[in-house]
């Protein structure tokens, strides 16, 4: 199997099936020697070079998260034979970007106007739940296409709020 | 002895209400609202009746409804845990009057102790040392004016009914005074219902010691050793250890000795709590009293052997304390983080959702007091307190080293959790001196965090790949993922749902 990988916005091509008692794996052209069994779901044992690691996955709003040891890196995972990949995955900074309500909420601002210039972390609108106000920022430079939900739009956890281009 | 108890609370508090039930062979009776049919305290209770809708004014503050299921149920006792109506004498009065012995103090000894102003008052009358200022409410600005340029500014202005930080405003010059005032009395209005407030000097950056106070109805009345509370986050707690490793067994005899005066004084039985604030000097004043079980009670238990939710009930039932203050030894040390569903990334913001994955610490020296599971989902409602880890040892350093080995091990998956806020804390150098006081935590927080280094970015790919065949989940709805019922193929290659992730994104 090939996978293009993306981790923390750092890309590679992976390939790897299984093989006899094992596996064969290359990473970006280079021969790894490794072990894994899966221990129970989400959760993987991995050793390498006589190193082991303890593997986490979870989900949440929308982005997979795999943690080795104690350190968390943001994981996507392509299959680039398949027709989607070959039109551009939308998970790169060239695409459009979704910005999902963390929370259940009400939007009770929204401080940039559609087709506004858009800066990375910049605030976009401001989700008020449990008494506290939460900013939600844009996660790219770019413009703010489009307001999904306006002021006063009541929301649930993993609804899209904006969409920035 | 009771036969049967109700515990009018939720979470890991009930959940420890409940096996200490079951450990003096007591029928334990569980309360839940809508959101809770599912929470573990109504799983390893032996009876449990729905009270209502998730608010707690419908559910579990609502005395009526909770007094109507202890008749039902036949409960002889009812143990109110923290919070909730722990410390509310109209409802510790109602138990009385329902034939149901309410766990903890009289009605009497809470109202005195619940209004700081008048708690105030009757320490005055007893000698117990405290904070400059005024014992009743001020009534009027320029009342605030003199008695602030009295003892000397800062000022901290305080809410007599009040808790949690709320009503409260540091004033550092009169020109704030009057402003700081009228802001503070309306946050106790609708706080608390009560806009008394009261003056107090502020003591700069102070330690937050409390000491653990225990009674029997006979009078008999000791102290079980003290509690360092300063790492705080908005006046809430965060971490808690015992013992303080400022105090020494002679300011430990010192401040116990007051503590017993001011629950004598309060006519206190059964477990409390007589707070103080240290100063640099290690002068201490008295603060409040809590008459209640806290939530760092774990500590305690650990470094003097004793178990506080035993004693209560036992204390309740009219036995006299099996031990008195020359029989209380202080051994090791302990320390408790609360881990709550929050987001340290985005302000502690409340993070509700569900437990994809739970990965438990245990093994020596841990203790573990949870209210959560693998595949709950964590209400919005309610404070959002999951579960709370201690690590004990023989001394400071290694409750310190145990705690950290077992957050390494924690593993909560599908919300965030602020595990990584106590990381940070028990690899600080302050904190491992025990420097620290009320202001620590927040000139933590504003100090750049350690860069974490990500050696393992290789790791991660390839798990990435591993996980897709070995492992592969489907995106269901909302974007939540959930296992995949079967592997699907499609013209003959398996479609992982990391794929349909993809697809997910392209399309929009």
């Amino acid at each position: 199997m090939l996978y293009d990988i993306t981790i923390d916005g750092k890309d590679y091509r992976l390939e790897l099936e299984r093989a006899d008692a094992g596996w064969r794996c290359r990473l970006n052209g280079r021969e790894i020697q490794i072990d894994a069994v899966l221990a129970r779901r989400d959760v993987l044992s991995i050793l390498i070079g006589g190193k082991a690691y303890e593997i986490k996955r979870e989900h949440i709003a929308n982005e997979t998260h795999l943690w080795v040891g104690g350190v968390r890196y943001a994981a996507e995972l392509r299959d680039p034979r398949s027709l989607r990949s070959r039109k551009g995955s939308a998970a790169d900074d060239k695409g459009p970007k979704k910005l999902y309500a963390p929370m259940p909420g009400k939007v009770v601002r929204v401080v940039v106007a559609e087709q506004q210039a858009v800066e990375a972390g910049q605030s976009i609108l401001v989700v008020e739940a449990m008494k506290m106000q939460n900013e939600i920022k844009s996660p790219k430079k770019g413009t703010l296409q489009k307001i999904v939900a306006a002021e006063g739009a009541n929301v649930n956890a993993g609804d899209v709020l904006a969409i920035v281009e | 002895m009771f036969k049967k108890i109700l515990i009018a609370n939720r979470g890991e508090i009930a959940v420890r209400v409940i096996r200490a039930c079951r450990e003096l062979g007591i029928t334990s009776v569980a309360i839940y609202s809508d959101v809770d049919r599912a929470s573990l305290h109504v799983r390893k209770a032996d009876e449990a009746y729905h009270i209502g809708a998730p608010a707690a004014a419908e559910s579990y503050l609502n005395m009526a409804k909770i007094l109507d299921v202890a008749k039902r149920s036949g409960a002889d006792a009812i143990h109110p845990g923290y919070g909730f109506l722990s410390e509310n004498a109209k409802f510790a009065r109602a138990c009385g009057g329902a034939g149901v012995k309410f766990i903890g103090p009289s009605p009497v000894s809470m109202e005195m102790m619940g209004s700081k102003t008048r708690a105030r008052q009757e320490m005055e009358k007893v000698g117990v040392p405290f904070v400059p200022g005024t014992s009743r409410g001020l009534e009027s600005p320029e009342q605030a004016e003199q008695v602030a340029a009295r003892i000397g500014y800062p000022v901290m202005l305080k809410a007599a009914a009040g808790g949690g930080g709320k009503g409260m405003r540091l004033v550092h010059e009169p020109g704030e005074l009057r402003p700081a005032l009228e802001a503070a009395q309306s946050e106790a209005e609708r706080a608390f219902g009560d806009r008394e407030v009261y003056v107090e000097k502020a003591i700069v950056n102070p330690r937050h010691i409390e000491m653990q106070v225990l009674a029997d109805e006979y009078g008999n009345t000791v102290y079980l050793g003290e509690r360092e509370c300063s790492i705080q986050r908005r006046h809430q707690k965060v971490l808690e250890e015992a013992p303080s490793p400022i105090v020494d067994p002679d300011m430990r005899r010192r401040m116990g000795e007051v503590a017993v005066r001011v629950a004598k004084a309060a006519g206190y039985t059964n477990a409390g709590t007589v707070e103080f604030l240290v100063d640099r000097d290690k002068n201490f004043y008295f603060l409040e009293m809590n008459t209640r079980l806290q939530v760092e009670h774990p500590v305690t238990e650990l470094i003097t052997g004793l178990d506080l939710v035993h004693l209560q009930i036992r204390i309740a039932a009219g036995e006299k304390l099996p031990f008195g203050q020359e029989d209380i030894r202080i051994r090791g040390h302990a320390i408790e983080c609360r881990i709550y569903a929050e987001d340290p990334d985005n302000n502690y913001f409340p993070s509700p959702g569900r437990i994809t994955l739970l990965l438990s610490p245990s093994g020596p020296g841990i203790r573990r007091d949870s209210g959560m599971y693998e595949g709950w989902t964590v209400p919005v409602d309610y404070d959002p307190l999951l579960a709370k880890l201690i690590g004990y040892g023989t001394d400071r350093g290694q409750a310190i080293s145990r705690l950290t080995r077992a957050l390494y091990e924690y593993f909560v998956g599908g919300i965030k959790t602020n595990i990584s806020l106590f990381r940070r804390i028990l690899t600080d150098a302050d904190f491992q001196a025990g420097k620290v006081d009320t202001g620590y935590l927040d000139r933590l927080l504003k100090s750049k965090a350690p860069e974490v280094m990500g050696e393992n970015a290789e790791v991660a790919a390839i798990a990435a790949g591993i996980f897709a065949i070995l492992d592969p989940a489907s995106v269901v709805g909302n974007g939540n993922l959930s296992p995949n019922p079967g592997n699907k193929t499609v013209g003959g290659v398996a479609v992982s749902g990391w794929k349909k992730a993809g697809r997910f994104e392209a399309l929009d």
